[in-house]
């Protein structure tokens, strides 16, 4: 793997990311980044992250066969690299240690974070229990009704959840105040960021903790497979498990790095999470990147199904990733995102988070357009325990089919799909950007 | 001699400091917001900051989010600020400064917006979320027209960052009293008068006060400190009190005739 050569010393992803903050966060940012740097070039940090993440967190996660699924698209192999059977639930783990271990190298005594589906926030209460530190976590109204049994979970781990009622009552409003506490408490307090977004060194070192999603599914891949994948495919909100996993496929260019993100009731309607897609160059939460704001510059709220996507930012590197033509991408509406939570469930006894079903739909489609003999990697970033109420009610909403009905669908997919494979590549190639 | 020097050498003159006031743009509309400033000015004000609001604004307390939201909400963009600015000019020569977050500004178009801004009678500019190591490019534009651009420091401030900021600087530098959010405080750090007094060390242009100042004997006592006091969110809220407009400029324009009194000592 290629050392990243970005960002630059300010910070900066080409025209993205850099520090757009209150002054009074500065220091902090700059005893951040020389922490960091300090500890990568530590080989005593390495080998405690390294026996946390394999004695705690379950490393390495499996690269899973998904084979009913290949069979289903049409003999493309998939590879789900399985960040759900992470310790708490999804890939956030990976981060919240590492950075937990940097708050206690610089002597801060108090942890804090924001939540929009509650996995960061689990996985921060969780290592701040591991070291018994206290940890306050910063979520949107909306999400900590929508999320309550990650809210349960939050408080059992001892964290006190603070519920945002500002603004659009999610994750943007979770981040404000997190960065307002900061601010206030930034002496003792280390703030434990969960996406790559943010002010520098934010967005590099939490790819830098979740590159090991990236690394492992490099090498395992080249064992099972033999090759390089054709493409790697995560859904994007601010970016991380994204991050993660292309971290490893950057120096190889035949890779192809797919990003879905949340297209919530469709991209015509406004009412979506699709920064990249819909998005313009704009600064929100300590960074330059894709956002979705109005022509005066006031950030409009996001819509998703998922907490985790509904978010009108995205990491700094993915809007600089998007320019250069690396990044592709496709988007899920939250039918599809419900439709694919369903198809993963049934076709291969996963469920996955409603944040991953959105991965999980562009992949399928993706790996359609493969065809036989290709071969992709779907990142798996969380388990959907926690999403079940809300894919209850949804369901019972009549938002998506009946999860019967998706269950003959798919078998019948699985029969019918010879013929339908041709139409579908055809049509899938005008939707890729 | 621009109206920000003339102003900050006439308070030293008078050997007090000068009194920084802050009304929210388009809270309650336009003209209630220019009719506010006007109060304050009235009440002795003696440099206007009038806020651009914005939908997430980090730096700010409870108070100041709620203008933000209230001017929002019938949809106050930055050129409507300007109108509040030309609204006060038409009254009086008081400079103003307009504070806002930089996504708004950036989305106005700093190459069109800053002229029209110098035009309509703003004197400098205060970006809260603008480091003076991001700045270059938006200082050199609003030098350019005439336009100050003031940048903040703070207790955690370094001895390097104090000189940069400095050092960038023009119209004066805003020492932000507190770690923390806007809003007002009962009571302010003890070391304060140590930490501005480095600052004005440093410093060419004066040295401005603000952040969790809230009544006439905090004002006094930051008044000695410095070159200028900031009252804001105690405004904000003197504005935003439930009654007729008429009633609440009133209020403001005592309260910040209370300010002036406690810094003519």
């Amino acid at each position: 793997m290629t050392q990243p050569t970005l960002p630059d010393a300010r910070g900066r992803f080409g025209a993205y990311g850099g520090r757009f903050v209150p002054e009074t966060l500065v220091p902090a940012l700059d005893e951040l980044e020389a922490a960091w740097r300090a500890a990568r070039a530590d080989p005593a940090f390495e080998a405690e992250l390294r026996e946390l993440l394999v004695r705690f967190a379950g490393r390495e996660t499996p690269l899973g066969e998904a084979r009913r699924m290949s069979a289903e698209v049409g003999g493309c192999r998939v590879l789900l690299k399985r960040e759900d059977l992470c310790h708490t639930g999804a890939h956030k783990v990976n981060n919240t240690l590492g950075q937990v271990l940097l708050a206690r190298r610089m002597g801060k005594t108090r942890i804090i974070a924001e939540t929009g589906a509650g996995q960061h926030g689990v996985a921060t209460a969780t290592a701040a229990a591991l070291f018994g530190l206290p940890c306050d976590v910063y979520m949107g109204a909306l999400d900590v009704e929508r999320q309550a049994l990650n809210v349960f979970r939050m408080e059992l781990l001892g964290a006190r959840v603070i519920p945002v009622q500002a603004g659009s009552r999610t994750l943007k409003d979770a981040m404000n105040e997190a960065l307002r506490d900061w601010v206030t408490n930034v002496g003792h307090t280390h703030y434990i960021i969960g996406s790559v977004a943010g002010p520098h060194p934010y967005p590099a070192l939490v790819r830098d903790f979740q590159s090991v999603i990236g690394a492992e599914a490099r090498v395992q891949c080249l064992e099972v497979a033999g090759r390089l994948p054709d493409a790697v495919v995560a859904c994007v909100g601010g970016g991380s498990n994204a991050m993660g996993l292309f971290a490893g496929f950057m120096g190889d260019p035949a890779v192809r790095l797919v990003g879905v993100e949340a297209a919530g009731h469709g991209l015509a309607t406004g009412r979506h999470g699709a920064a990249l897609a819909r998005g313009t160059p704009g600064v929100l939460h300590g960074s330059r990147s894709y956002v979705l704001q109005d022509a005066h510059g006031q950030i409009t709220e996001a819509h998703s199904i998922s907490a985790g996507l509904d978010y009108p930012g995205v990491g700094p590197e993915l809007s600089y990733l998007k320019d250069t033509g690396r990044l592709e991408l496709l988007q899920a509406t939250d039918d599809e995102a419900l439709a694919a939570l369903q198809y993963l469930a049934t076709t291969e006894g996963i469920i996955p988070a409603l944040e991953t079903a959105h991965a999980v739909h562009g992949a399928r489609r993706l790996a359609r357009e493969l065809g036989p003999g290709g071969l992709l990697i779907l990142n798996v970033s969380g388990r959907g325990d926690k999403d079940v109420d809300t894919v209850r009610k949804a369901l019972a909403a009549g938002q998506a089919r009946p999860k019967a009905k998706a269950k003959a669908r798919a078998r019948q997919a699985v029969r019918r799909r010879p013929r339908r494979r041709a139409a579908r590549a055809t049509r899938l190639a005008g939707r890729t950007s | 001699m621009t109206r920000l020097e003339a102003t900050f050498a006439r308070c030293r003159e008078a050997r007090r400091a000068a009194l920084v006031t802050y009304v929210m743009g388009g809270d309650p509309d336009v003209k209630g917001s220019a009719r506010l400033a006007l109060a304050c000015v009235e009440g002795g004000a003696d440099l206007l900051e009038i806020g651009v609001p914005f939908s997430d604004p980090i730096a700010d307390g409870p108070t100041i989010q709620l203008a933000a939201g209230r001017a929002l909400r019938h949809g106050t963009t930055p050129r409507d600020c300007l109108a509040v600015v030309r609204a006060v000019r038409r009254r009086s020569q008081v400079p103003v400064a307009l504070m806002g977050y930089l996504n708004p500004i950036l989305a106005a178009d700093p190459a069109t917006f800053f002229p029209e801004a110098a035009e309509a009678g703003v004197d400098a500019l205060i970006v809260p979320d603008l480091l003076p190591e991001e700045a270059g490019e938006l200082t050199a534009l609003a030098t350019r027209h005439g336009l100050a651009m003031v940048f903040l420091l703070a207790p955690t401030s370094t001895p390097a960052r104090v000189a940069a900021a400095a050092a960038a600087a023009t119209g004066f530098v805003y020492f932000v009293s507190v770690t923390g959010v806007t809003g007002a405080r009962a009571t302010l750090p003890t070391d304060l008068g140590e930490k501005v007094a480095a600052v004005r060390a440093q410093s060419r242009v004066p040295v401005v006060i603000g952040f969790g100042v809230s009544t006439p004997a905090q004002a006094r006592a930051l008044g000695g400190l410095a070159d200028g006091v900031v009252v804001g969110s105690a405004i904000v809220s003197r504005a935003a009190a439930p009654g007729p407009l008429p009633r609440r400029a009133a209020a403001v324009r005592a309260f910040v005739a209370s300010l002036a009194k406690a810094l003519r000592r």
